[in-house]
């Protein structure tokens, strides 16, 4: 059966690359997150010429795999001597980078078409009500809309965060060395794929269960509105 | 060169990896909603652990550790070096994979059936199996549909992680043409563009199987 010493032997080298893991979620989220923003403003727009390459673009990056799509940004922009001579590409030749560039432009797609969504779904009478207090445009959207469509996609967010930090993985096929990548090198030294890929799932599920569990107690604090009484005023 | 009946090629490999994987993960995902739903406290047990697990690990580790550990394995269980092959591999992870999400899928739409009609079938003195394959089975899986459907898309777009262990699949095929051509942004870009297709045409399917599964109730 499994060899419990190796395991125990291997999982602080493992955890080397946790750190890793951690710094390529963060900074792909936030890359994500800035993007999906205007992504799914431009989605709802009623102009075709604004909606219609927002809407090219969501179906591109959720209609192929990630893998592709990173392997498009690290191989595909060195094709390009126009790129290779230009400053872009002191990022671009960077795994580290192109793996944000691509799964950053990948999750935006994913949250943009969630936030288009939740925007879509704020009810038309909270807008115009806002609207009849004498709400600018810009201030009906900033405090009324936003708040409201980002509360209501919290619980696909979330997932989508775990979705993300599950394909960061992904960054051990292009040398960067993550928690997958570690346990990849683990294995051709030990020679024990059992054990090292098993320890490093375990260090995975140990992180998406205390993110999950932790982003239900947010998701609970933000629709505390619902499950109290009125606040009488 | 050109490498597009290459690519083409590995397009039927991937098809035929992704199908192969719903195949058996539809399998996996039937037992395990059953035993979700079972009044045995060890099946629920189980079937809750698998889908935890499976869930909470990238799929990238679970390939990696069915064809690498599938190879170690095997050789020790029969003495000689066994090398696994790829495709089964392949797809024997991703079916695992699509299985935990099948389980919760038609978990949610087997238990959306009321519970009065399997007493009914149940007081008619049918049996335990003719209840579930003849009364709940044929109602449940058009609930199940839309997000089996959404699934099975994502399955197509997983299979390009098993590149990662060799299997010349449309992905693995555009690396190939992309190192021989020198020319890795065309020639990725043209697999994007295959898998494209491949899902856009998944979802169009998709529509038309939930409109035509759902013609019975809105007759009635």
């Amino acid at each position: 059966m499994l060899d419990f010493d190796l395991m125990m032997e291997v999982l602080p080298k493992l955890w080397q690359g946790v750190g890793m893991t951690g710094r390529l979620s963060m900074l792909i989220l936030l890359l994500a997150f800035v993007l999906a923003i205007p992504l799914a403003f431009a989605r709802n727009a009623g102009h075709r010429i604004i909606s219609v390459p927002a809407n090219a673009y969501i179906l591109f990056f959720r209609g192929t795999p990630a893998l592709i799509q990173v392997f498009l940004v690290y191989y595909g922009a060195g094709q390009f001597v126009w790129i290779r001579s230009s400053v872009a590409w002191t990022i671009l030749r960077d795994p580290f980078w192109c793996l944000i560039i691509a799964l950053g432009m990948n999750g935006a797609a994913y949250s943009a078409e969630l936030f288009a969504g939740a925007m879509r779904n704020v009810s038309r009478g909270v807008i115009e009500a806002a609207r009849a207090l004498g709400l600018s445009w810009y201030a009906t959207i900033r405090t009324v809309i936003f708040p409201t469509a980002l509360r209501s996609a919290l619980p696909a967010y979330s997932n989508e965060i775990i979705l993300t930090i599950k394909a960061t993985s992904l960054a051990s096929t292009i040398t960067i060395m993550d928690l997958t990548g570690a346990a990849r090198l683990e294995v051709a030294r030990t020679y024990a794929p059992f054990e090292v890929f098993i320890t490093a799932g375990a260090i995975y599920v140990a992180i998406t269960a205390l993110l999950t569990h932790l982003l239900k107690q947010l998701e609970r604090r933000v629709m505390k509105h619902r499950s109290e009484a009125p606040i009488s005023n | 060169m050109d490498y597009l009946p290459n690519l083409l090629f590995g397009a039927l490999v991937t098809l035929a990896v992704a199908f192969m994987a719903i195949v058996m993960g539809s399998v996996f995902g039937l037992l395990g909603a059953i035993s979700r739903l079972s009044h045995s406290l060890i099946a629920r047990a189980i079937s809750g652990f698998y889908i935890t697990v499976i869930r909470g690990t990238p799929d990238l580790i679970i390939i990696l550790v069915i064809y690498f550990g599938g190879t170690v394995g095997l050789s020790k269980l029969f003495g000689q070096t066994v090398a696994v092959n790829e495709f089964t591999a392949g797809s024997f992870a991703l079916a695992f994979v699509f299985g935990a999400y099948a389980t919760e899928i038609f978990r949610g739409a087997i238990s959306s059936i009321p519970q009065g009609q399997t007493e009914a079938a149940r007081a008619l003195s049918l049996g335990r199996f003719v209840v579930f394959f003849r009364i709940i089975l044929p109602q449940a899986w058009r609930l199940a549909l839309p997000a089996f459907g959404n699934q099975s898309i994502i399955v197509i777009k997983q299979t390009s992680l098993i590149s990662v262990v060799g299997l010349e699949e449309l992905m693995r095929s555009a690396s190939i043409a992309a190192g021989a051509s020198r020319e890795p942004f065309k020639w990725y870009f043209t697999a994007a563009c295959i898998y494209l297709m491949m899902t856009s045409l998944m979802t169009l399917l998709l529509r038309y199987a939930e409109a035509r599964s759902n013609l019975s109730i809105r007759r009635s």
